[in-house]
């Protein structure tokens, strides 16, 4: 690890109001700066990685809120992953780990097999039963967690019905590479497809290979740093033999790790062009926002942004999402307070740190049971799985969506 | 620290809020402070005011000294303890009461200082006083620094809005001072000698603050100046001209040319210095001395004048101040940020000495800060891997602190003592002054319980 980022900290304090977790527990271990120093530590031989010194740093919720907020530019979440990629490169993976992200995640089709079973298990009415007796009580926490968080599936992935190729409307204004997150086509497929209509009509050809592979995002949050370098190299390599202008992702998660190909890659110069022509949703619908504002019709709801993580910190969009919803004739537009705090997905972490999780979560609910809304509007899976089953629990009335659903309703009228 | 003892924390605050684990201890060991680190032997996050009266009984009783702490973000090691018990205060952190009648606030110690203005100022009241921290630093930590902030010019300090505190001395006694009466003249005033006193007289628990109408208009401006005795003239005649910005604000060639390279705000590099203006009250006042400061900039040369709109434009505007010290920050690990503080006429003689000392021992700083009150923050870029350029930084800073003395100014305008400047304390304030402070710490803290080693 680099000792200079380490010792870039000067310990100021300006993160701590934006740290999700420090905000819940005003612990100095617990926050941004109390980290940097946790690791600066550990490199100068003052502290060993005890099992007590990873629960400290286990607790980040890598959101990079941050590094936003950082005069100094240090960004402490992602020092944090560099230690503990470190260190899994140390110790290795665990089965469990070498299975998911090494035989399911590299494998589109194995993971869309993966994942069937659970299809039968809701269409065949057995979630309901589930349910409804309180079985998950039965289950280990953890299971019971990630069935709770499990959102109706498509009858089938997006990456299975999609053409490879989707023609331009009108005049063509160029070609787009489509990213399509692992997600995205195994939940939230309609989303993807919006977003693939509404880059077809502003004019550009959408080509989505179909051969692409999971981002590695994943793999990061399991530190496996060597399993999300391989899959750089092949999403790369597919993605640069075509002619592309831009390469698009409606994921907040995938735009912020494929920005990064070509620093992980260094030295790889495909990967840089790769990472350089990287945009999220937002940026290119902005650039043709006089062409998409003509097309849309009214909405007359009442709408509140969030600001995924990955979107705000890791890549600092703010205005597109917005500009792109104050374009929709009708629609009331309200901002929610403090809108780019994390809502406590953050990965697998709802799953790891579920007490956490759940407190930084119930901030972000009042907050958006605050702005009256009818809509929450998001553009991150991690942050739409997490958000809609806690609102549908807590304010049903209250409906969450991908930009690019929101903005297709608005276009097809 | 030994065992039964720290059990004894753990049942008054609850074994949670109790810590000391090494990890802990070693994150505690820091605050804002450059180069300073000293480990305490435990810290606690009492829940309520009865709670931090209980532990600085317990401490008090056993002998162990007692360290109050907010958010950790003071910049002169205040908030270090060397083996004792740090307190953190940030779990009290209600608004109590806001006093339309009376217009005063009283809040909880540990509540966040922006979290305040946002209160009052949804009702249309206003708290001017705004440190460089206030997003995180505590009420408490504000009055016991005495902190400052950008409106000091025409708002004053902390200081001047304090009305009551309610404080645990170190004996664990509770000890209320002040009130919501505007006047009050019965005995020693113990609110002032409470506030600034660094945490070595007492804890504050709550904290009750006079209020005032929020500003009804507000207007910005920024200058650029060829030559920086015209700038630093600019400044003294405009309050020559009897009228008091709410903001006046300075930014030297290096922070100029730090700001460009991080921000691109569009300064050129050949001004010497630029000042960021703000003056606020009735909109008609406003336009008025608005006119009036563009002449006197005018009549100084500067090169350009500019005044915002819209709020959108004053916020451009104020973006090569807000970026100042991150620009600064970036240029080199260790970051040392001063406070000396001169009489406002002497602001054009202190920046050249400033510039002439960062010369003499090769180092780099930025100078910036509130012009308007002599309250400049020279900031020295360097590397804490590097003894001997440190040790110059520290010559340096000397040189620095004497001739602002010998301006008939002071070490410190907003940052405290604390370790930092205790070796430069007794030049300024003299043997007597160094005794009464003595004197009068004894008469609270006979036993020296309360963050020892501060100051003096």
């Amino acid at each position: 690890m680099d000792y200079e980022k380490l010792i870039n900290c000067m310990r100021c304090g300006m993160c701590l109001p934006h740290c999700p977790t420090y905000k819940e527990t005003f612990l100095e271990t617990a926050s941004p700066r109390g980290r940097v120093a946790l690791v600066r530590k550990f490199q100068e031989g003052e502290l060993e990685a005890s099992e007590r010194f990873l629960d400290y740093l286990s607790l980040c919720l890598d959101c990079q809120a941050c590094a936003s907020a950082c005069p100094c530019g240090v960004n402490a979440g992602e020092l944090v992953a560099e230690f503990k990629c470190e260190k899994k490169d140390r110790d290795g993976l665990s089965f469990m780990e070498e299975l998911v992200l090494h035989r399911l995640l590299p494998h589109p089709d194995r993971l869309e097999t993966a994942v069937s079973p659970l299809k039968l298990y809701q269409r065949s009415g057995l979630q309901r039963v589930v349910r409804k007796l309180g079985l998950l009580k039965m289950f280990p926490p953890r299971l019971s967690r990630m069935e709770g968080l499990l959102p109706q599936l498509p009858a089938s992935p997006l990456r299975r019905t999609l053409q490879e190729v989707t023609l331009a409307q009108g005049e063509e204004r160029g070609t787009v590479g489509f990213f399509l997150g692992c997600v995205m086509s195994l939940v939230f497929s309609e989303a993807s497809f919006a977003t693939v209509q509404l880059l077809s009509a502003l004019g550009y050809r959408v080509i989505t290979p179909k051969a692409q592979k999971c981002c590695g995002a994943p793999n990061m949050l399991a530190s496996d740093r060597a399993g999300m370098e391989e899959m750089a190299r092949f999403n790369v390599e597919l993605f640069s033999s075509y002619d592309l202008d831009f390469i698009v992702t409606d994921c907040g998660g995938c735009g912020a790790e494929l920005k990064k190909y070509g620093h992980h890659l260094e030295g790889d110069g495909r990967a840089a062009i790769f990472s350089a022509k990287v945009r999220d949703i937002s940026q290119l619908l902005v650039e043709g926002a006089a062409l998409l504002g003509e097309r849309l019709h009214p909405l007359p709801y009442r709408v509140t942004y969030h600001d995924p993580c990955h979107i705000a910190h890791c890549q600092g969009i703010r205005n597109e999402p917005r500009q792109l919803l104050r374009m929709v004739p009708e629609l009331d537009y309200r901002e929610l307070a403090d809108a780019d705090a994390c809502c406590g997905s953050a990965g697998t972490y709802n799953i790891e740190q579920p007490e956490m999780a759940d407190r930084v979560l119930r901030r972000k609910l009042d907050t958006i049971r605050n702005t009256g809304a009818d809509y929450l509007v998001t553009s991150n899976p991690g942050c739409l799985l997490q958000l809609k089953q806690a609102l549908a629990r807590t304010e049903p009335q209250i409906r969450v969506i991908h930009l690019t659903e929101l903005l297709h309703a608005s276009m097809t009228g | 620290m030994d065992k039964p003892f720290i059990k004894a924390l753990g049942n008054i605050v609850g074994e949670q809020y109790t810590l000391s684990d090494r990890e802990s201890l070693a994150v505690y060991g820091y605050d804002s402070t450059p180069e300073l680190v000293s480990l305490p032997g435990a810290v606690v996050l009492p829940g309520t005011a009865g709670q931090v009266a209980r532990v600085v009984a317990l401490c008090h009783d056993a002998g162990i000294t007692v360290t109050p702490r907010g958010s950790g973000t003071n910049l002169s090691g205040g908030s270090l303890s060397a083996g004792g018990v740090v307190l953190q205060t940030s779990r009290l952190n209600r608004i109590v009461e806001i006093d339309e009648e009376n217009l005063t606030a009283t809040v909880e110690t540990g509540v966040i200082t922006s979290a305040l203005h946002r209160d009052v100022e949804a009702r249309g009241l206003f708290y001017p006083p705004d440190p460089g921290s206030m997003n995180i630093s505590t009420m408490g930590g504000n009055v016991a620094e005495n902190s400052g902030g950008l409106r000091g010019l025409k708002y004053g300090v902390t200081s001047d809005y304090v009305m009551g505190l309610t404080t645990i001395l170190p004996n664990g006694e509770l000890l209320k001072t002040g009130g919501k009466a505007v006047k009050n003249v019965a005995g020693y005033n113990l609110n002032d000698l409470l506030v600034s006193s660094e945490g070595t007289l007492g804890i504050f628990t709550d904290v009750m603050v006079r209020l005032i109408p929020k500003p009804q208009a507000k207007k910005t401006m920024l200058v650029h100046f060829p030559e920086l005795e015209q700038a630093a003239l600019t400044v003294s005649h405009i309050i020559a001209a009897r009228i008091i910005p709410a903001t006046l604000e300075f930014l030297d060639k290096v922070t100029i040319r730090c700001v460009e390279d991080y921000a691109k705000v569009g300064l050129p590099l050949d001004v010497e210095a630029v000042l960021l203006i703000e003056v606020d009250g009735h909109p008609a006042m406003v336009e008025d001395d608005a006119a009036a400061i563009r002449a006197i900039c005018e009549k100084h040369r500067c090169s350009f004048f500019q005044t915002a709109a819209t709020a959108d434009e004053a916020l451009k505007l104020s973006t090569a101040r807000r970026v100042a010290l991150s620009a600064l920050a970036r240029v080199k690990p260790t970051t040392i940020l001063e406070d000396a503080t001169v009489p406002r006429s002497c602001i054009a003689p202190m920046v050249k000495l400033i510039q002439e000392t960062a010369r003499k021992y090769d180092l780099t700083i930025g100078t910036f800060g509130h012009a308007g009150d002599g309250n400049l923050h020279p900031t020295c870029l360097t590397d804490e891997r590097d003894k001997d350029e440190i040790a110059r930084a520290h010559q340096a800073f000397a040189a620095i602190f004497d001739a602002a003395i010998a301006m008939g100014g002071t070490i410190t305008g907003e940052h405290g003592v604390g370790l930092a400047k205790k070796k430069y304390l007794p030049k300024l304030v003299g043997e007597a002054g160094i005794r009464v402070m003595r004197d009068i710490k004894t008469a609270f803290d006979p036993k020296g319980i309360l963050n020892p080693g501060k100051i003096f």
